[in-house]
């Protein structure tokens, strides 16, 4: 936030006093604490998931049952249960397929937003950002509606597009930001010097955009891959996502702990992972950028 | 915002030296161009369905009678406003988000403080804190719904089983409080990495400078850190209200709206996917609206404050 950058390597004041730095180590370990509570359902779920079903249902809970990967096989449909891979390939499909259009989309428009910007920009931005602030349900019933008179009804492409309008806004708000970083001398020099737009866009611009453009994406696809309203209202047996194939899950009783347990996991692995990988540009990108 | 935003980029009508207008028009086009598709596919894919909505939203028109659809004017507005199910569902909309985004704020602002010291482990911890928000929404609301909610076997009952403790059964005592609960779990990270961006963006040299004239921690936390977070809480609170505003997933996975939980996303879904009652649904959901955008007025005041500042300091 700070203009020049007066940002100095971490708070922790010059400890002059004894006290405050046992003061310190003492909220370290409350912060160790916290952080371990916040975790423990995660870690339980994890441990469930190795669990057989019957040592998974237990009260009080066995910490030290013997592991197995029966959980896992169960849900990939070993047991004779419905496979999930269908659903996890139209989730990806979705997912990547929105967050590509969201791209080709979204960076033509933050050019047009930041490098070059067209006038009146800020309100434009804010239109965008307004169309975030419709609620969902608001239009749901004319995409249903449509859906079903065009039988796009359980077809993976509508979600595509509907999750391409879902993240656009959010990413022409992010590379807007991101583009506004390239120093306009740069490019100003490089067009002096002769070099035509599209070399400019690639020799200079994209350097400097590119982790922006990276953190873009992932955010893009982790909300495609978390969506269950849309998913859920428009797609049926075909077209069935993770999410919605989750929910299969909601009432199912003791008996599938162990398999609830490796069916979530698995799902939110991808955004684990990405979001692990990602800390810092995921924060920044989900308050549009105005968090740095 | 940005440290780096550089002048002209921010400044339209910053006359940009080397480029030849070829004529007036045809540049603003040129600049104007590369913005149209997303602009068009935007109001195709998000206004128009909206505007569907309100023109069906006048109609008193149920799925299963597709004949009997009749204009009913505001009638359908009237039924909502009067129905005590839906008059409870708006009720319920604004508990949760209020209760969920207040307590999250407070919990990620201890965190964020916490966190903003220097400790053995701080990034690990840091990552475990992070997990929560990073599953998938309906994943965690099923880990809560069963793993840790369920009165036999869940781990909740599980821990007091060790203390001697009752063994209730959550989400039939305390329903709205367990799907609440859930939600604070996913969203005190989000708060915490917001306010923790915003505590180390904070002016050392000023906290340094007040320590020397001897003000406590206490004193630097409500007259220097506080005043400097206001606006991270907001973006927080206005970030955190739009998303748990349109929660839909926690409702329906802990208790399918059952027990007093039905929120208005829930409610809009249930009476056109399962009632098929168009109109209604209709209503119901520009009423969603309405309240978006009471939230949306402030909200956009709050986001623009930020941006001034950019554009300012540009």
């Amino acid at each position: 936030m700070s203009a020049t950058a007066v940002r100095p390597v971490v708070t922790d004041a010059k400890p002059p006093v004894r006290t405050r730095r046992r003061a310190g180590a003492g909220l370290g370990l409350v912060a160790w604490l916290v952080g371990i509570v916040f975790f423990l359902p995660i870690a339980w779920m994890a441990l469930t998931s190795f669990h057989s079903e019957s040592d998974a249902a237990t009260n009080p809970p066995s910490f030290a049952a013997s592991l197995t990967l029966d959980g896992y096989r169960e849900f990939f449909g070993a047991g004779g249960g419905a496979s999930p891979w269908p659903a996890l390939i139209n989730s990806a499909v979705a997912s990547i397929a929105s967050t590509l259009f969201v791209l080709v989309l979204a960076l033509p428009a933050a050019y047009a937003l930041s490098i070059r910007p067209v006038k009146k920009w800020t309100d434009v931005l804010f239109f965008f950002l307004s169309t975030k602030m419709l609620p969902v349900v608001a239009g749901l019933l004319p995409i249903y509606l449509f859906a079903k008179n065009t039988d796009m009804l359980d077809n993976i492409w509508l979600l595509v597009i509907l999750y391409t309008s879902m993240n656009l806004p959010i990413a022409v708000w992010m590379m807007q930001s991101f583009l506004a970083e390239v120093p306009v001398a740069i490019i100003e020099a490089a067009r002096v010097d002769g070099a035509k737009l599209p070399t400019i866009l690639v020799r200079v611009v994209a350097p400097i955009a590119l982790p922006g453009i990276a953190a873009t994406s992932l955010i893009c696809f982790i909300f495609s891959w978390n969506e269950l309203l849309f998913a859920r209202v428009l797609t049926g047996v075909v077209a069935e996502t993770a999410p919605v194939f989750l929910t299969g899950f909601i009432t199912s009783q003791g008996l599938f702990l162990a398999k609830v347990c490796a069916a979530s996991l698995v799902i939110s692995l991808p955004v684990l992972a990405a979001g692990f990988a990602a800390q810092d540009k995921l924060v920044q990108g989900l308050s549009l950028g105005a968090v740095k | 915002m940005t440290a780096t935003t550089t002048a002209p980029s921010a400044a339209p009508e910053h006359p940009r030296p080397a480029v030849r207008p070829p004529s007036n028009r045809l540049r603003a086009w040129a600049t104007r161009a590369p913005l149209l598709p997303a602009l068009i596919f935007m109001v195709v894919v998000t206004q128009l369905p909206f505007v569907a909505t309100l023109v069906i939203s006048f109609f008193d028109w149920n799925a299963l009678y597709p004949d009997a659809r009749s204009f009913t004017g505001f009638a359908n507005y009237g039924d909502v406003l009067s129905d005590p199910a839906l008059r409870k569902s708006v009720w319920t909309t604004i508990l949760l988000t209020v209760a969920v985004v207040l307590v999250s704020l407070v919990l990620g602002l201890a965190l964020a403080l916490l966190l903003d010291r220097r400790f053995k482990g701080r990034g690990v911890v840091r990552t475990l804190l992070i997990a929560p928000f990073l599953v998938v929404p309906v994943a965690a609301a099923l880990l809560w719904k069963h793993v840790l909610y369920n009165p036999e076997y869940g781990l909740l009952n599980g821990l007091l089983h060790y203390v001697g403790g009752p063994q209730p059964d959550w989400i039939s005592n305390t329903p709205l409080l367990a799907v609440e609960a859930s939600l604070v779990w996913q969203w005190t990270p989000f708060m915490m990495l917001i306010l923790l961006a915003g505590l180390q963006s904070r002016d050392q040299q000023q906290i340094e400078a007040a320590r020397v004239d001897g003000a406590g921690d206490w004193q630097i936390f409500v007259h220097l850190t506080l005043p400097h977070l206001r606006r991270y809480l907001e973006l927080g609170a206005l970030l955190g209200s739009i998303y748990i505003v349109q929660n839909f997933d926690a409702v329906f996975t802990i208790t399918s709206g059952g027990l007093g939980t039905a929120n208005l996303p829930y409610t809009v879904y249930q009476s056109f996917y399962q009632a098929h009652e168009n109109g209604l649904a209709s209503a119901a959901g520009v009423l969603v609206v309405i309240g978006s955008i009471i939230i949306a007025t402030f909200a956009l005041r709050v986001v623009s404050s930020l941006f001034r500042e950019e554009v300012g300091r540009a």
